[in-house]
């Protein structure tokens, strides 16, 4: 028994020992706070972004720089702590819709251009979208376009094209549908060609008897869960974002061969950094976003994510685009006249709450029946 | 044991165990995938050494859970020992309903009401961040204290009351016939108390979730928000770790149960010879 007691409180000192191992000298500190696995952190031989960035900062401005880097699962994770002001960060990167919603409460802070000359490598057609019509508060970071992914050993090239597929008899018990009413409500009215940001009920009861002539075909509603299905060749058809497929890709097995398009109408996301109200220091948030856009990060981090940047210095690269390949590259990079309109016409926008009450309650008659 | 006993043993077992022998067998995998075993390596457990916010989560998940359980363990003893010579019979019934009441509440409710009052309480000071280090060891030191006086407080009442009497008479002062006589008989229930707050606070999500604050995120918050992307295989090569650890920590301490429960059989047997 006294061992025991006596090994836990070495334990405990041990612990403290450590603790104040880092917090003593005096450094500038940067709390960034993003998605979990978004960022090239050094695993398999890859950049360790922020490793390098402190290394970078103190070699440039002779200063020591500290970033404390946390995570969050959802874009409300991230909203729910940050309006409490239970915490607070200098960088966040959340998706469109979050931005738009924290820009009309007032939660971001203008970004001052000056600071992230970088910005000069973001495409024109990533300006001036939706949720930050005046670029004020946003860079953005990735983007990612939803495909249809199918399992070519199974399903005839000829069927594939269009949303169609997803709801094509011949492969019924074979078939994936999103368990998340926004997504799978989204598939059917794409595939009718309605709007998905739509306040007509009328619009979301057609999308609502769309599903429902699909749901004896579907095999289950996912998730994540979709991977592993898809790799393992449990079920054939699936929609999800064209840099998970690239995940699944990898991790096939060999009676497997997953190929991957883009029907005609479909969802755009894109994910920007901004720099919340309560931010301590914007100048140093400012110069870790204009790192974040400089050549070598920017790549360690599209490679890493897997979905595509809309930094030029990223995508025409040499380096990176032998590194993914042409396949892929097509694939990630599909030819878009005007990525703006198409996504300020597809992408998902906030809905106003009896939407969204409405949408639910369809929800949960698609479920049941 | 019947056959059927047997079978029923072995799938509960089954059930039980299959979980954590398949993320056992696949953190061991070559490749990512989880449906396809391509070959024995350890390259899961060396990323998992060279990542080093992981390595960061889990230093601190150690931290408060040692901290948290060496300060709720004596916490809990004094409370219970307070509850313990409490006279009246309804105050110690209150006393103890109340310290259940953190026990039976829903995590998701002492993590909400916990989160709130940290930021009443820094806003009421002032502060720009409410949430830090020394919050989280408050809430998990709050959830973890009932469990201890669960375990302590049954041990006092086994105890003859007549041996800490017999120690005073004997020239003890009450503090001395408390560390040499109370503390050894209820020591059983203290380690268990320390124990359980250690692994409660070693898995809690929900309540480490509301309450954590920059640059303070444990483990299971920081796998948690790996969702966006797949959780990594050297995730499972965490988890097997963390498995063998709390084997290990059972083994010890069931071990030394054993041994406590013998050497009492032996000086009871050595105190009958004598009166023999």
């Amino acid at each position: 028994m006294k061992k025991i007691t006596a090994l836990l409180l070495a334990a405990v000192l041990l612990c403290a020992v450590l603790l104040t191992g880092c917090g003593s000298s005096k450094t500038l500190t940067l709390n960034v706070y993003n998605w979990g696995e978004y960022i090239s952190d050094g695993s398999e031989d890859s950049f360790d972004t922020i490793r390098e960035f402190e290394k970078w900062y103190e070699e440039t401005y002779g200063e020591k720089i500290h970033v404390n880097y946390d995570t969050y699962a959802s874009n409300e994770d991230m909203y729910n702590k940050l309006s409490t002001g239970a915490v607070s960060y200098d960088v966040i990167i959340p998706s469109d819709y979050m931005i738009a919603r924290m820009a009309a409460e007032d939660m971001l802070v203008p970004l001052n251009f000056d600071n992230i000359p970088n910005y000069q490598y973001i495409d024109e057609s990533f300006r001036g979208l939706y949720y930050d019509p005046d670029n004020l508060y946003s860079v953005p970071y990735t983007y990612g376009v939803v495909g249809v992914i199918y399992n070519a050993k199974v399903v005839d090239e000829a069927d594939a094209g269009d949303w169609d597929l997803l709801w094509n008899s011949k492969y019924a018990g074979n078939i994936l549908q999103f368990n998340n009413s926004r997504d799978a409500f989204a598939t059917a009215q794409y595939k009718l060609g309605l709007d998905v940001n739509s306040t007509d009920a009328a619009n979301w009861d057609a999308a609502l008897a769309e599903l429902k002539t699909q749901a004896p075909l579907v095999k289950s509603y996912v998730m994540d869960e979709i991977y592993n299905m898809m790799e393992s060749g449990e079920a054939a058809v699936g929609a999800y974002y064209a840099g998970d497929y690239f995940t699944m890709l990898d991790n096939q097995s060999d009676s497997v061969d997953l190929q991957f398009y883009y029907p005609e109408r479909t969802n755009y996301f894109v994910d920007a950094m901004c720099i919340p109200k309560a931010c301590q220091n914007q100048k140093l948030a400012e110069i870790f976003i204009n790192y974040m856009l400089s050549e070598e990060p920017a790549i360690a981090n599209a490679e890493y994510i897997y979905y595509a940047s809309p930094n030029t210095l990223v995508y025409e690269s040499e380096e990176y685009a032998e590194d993914l390949g042409e396949e892929t590259m097509e694939i990630l990079y599909p030819e878009m006249e005007d990525f703006s309109a198409l996504y300020n016409e597809y992408a998902y926008r906030n809905l106003d709450q009896a939407t969204l009450d409405y949408l639910n309650q369809l929800w949960e008659e698609l479920k049941i029946s | 044991m019947k056959p059927v006993s047997k079978v029923y043993t072995a799938l509960v077992l089954l059930f039980l165990f299959a979980p954590i022998i398949i993320l056992l067998v696949f953190s061991f995998n070559e490749s990512k995938s989880l449906s396809v075993f391509s070959g024995f390596s350890l390259y899961w457990y060396r990323e998992l050494f060279r990542d080093t916010e992981t390595l960061k989560a889990v230093r601190n998940t150690l931290l408060l859970a040692v901290s948290s359980s060496l300060i709720a363990t004596v916490m809990g003893t004094a409370a219970a020992v307070g509850i313990h010579r409490l006279r009246n019979r309804y105050l110690r019934l209150a006393l103890d309903t109340v310290t259940d009441i953190p026990m039976i509440n829903p995590d998701i409710i002492t993590g909400i009401s916990l989160m709130l009052m940290f930021v009443f309480v820094g806003r009421l000071f002032g502060a720009a961040t409410s949430l830090n280090f020394f919050t989280m060891l408050i809430a998990h030191v709050t959830f973890s204290l009932p469990y201890v006086i669960l375990q302590v407080l049954p041990k006092l009442q086994q105890m003859d009351k007549a041996l800490p009497e017999a120690a005073m008479d004997l020239g003890c002062t009450p503090l001395r016939a408390f560390l040499k006589v109370e503390i050894p008989e209820i020591l059983p229930g203290i380690v268990t108390g320390l124990i359980m707050a250690f692994t409660l606070s070693l898995d809690d999500f929900v309540i480490s979730y509301f309450t954590a604050g920059n640059g303070f995120q444990t483990l299971p918050i920081r796998i948690y928000n790996m969702t966006k992307k797949t959780v990594t295989p050297k995730m499972y090569a965490l988890a097997t770790i963390i498995f063998f650890v709390i084997l290990a920590l059972l083994l010890i301490s069931n071990l030394s149960d054993e041994e406590t429960a013998g050497s009492v059989k032996a000086a009871k047997e050595k105190k009958k010879a004598k009166k023999a």
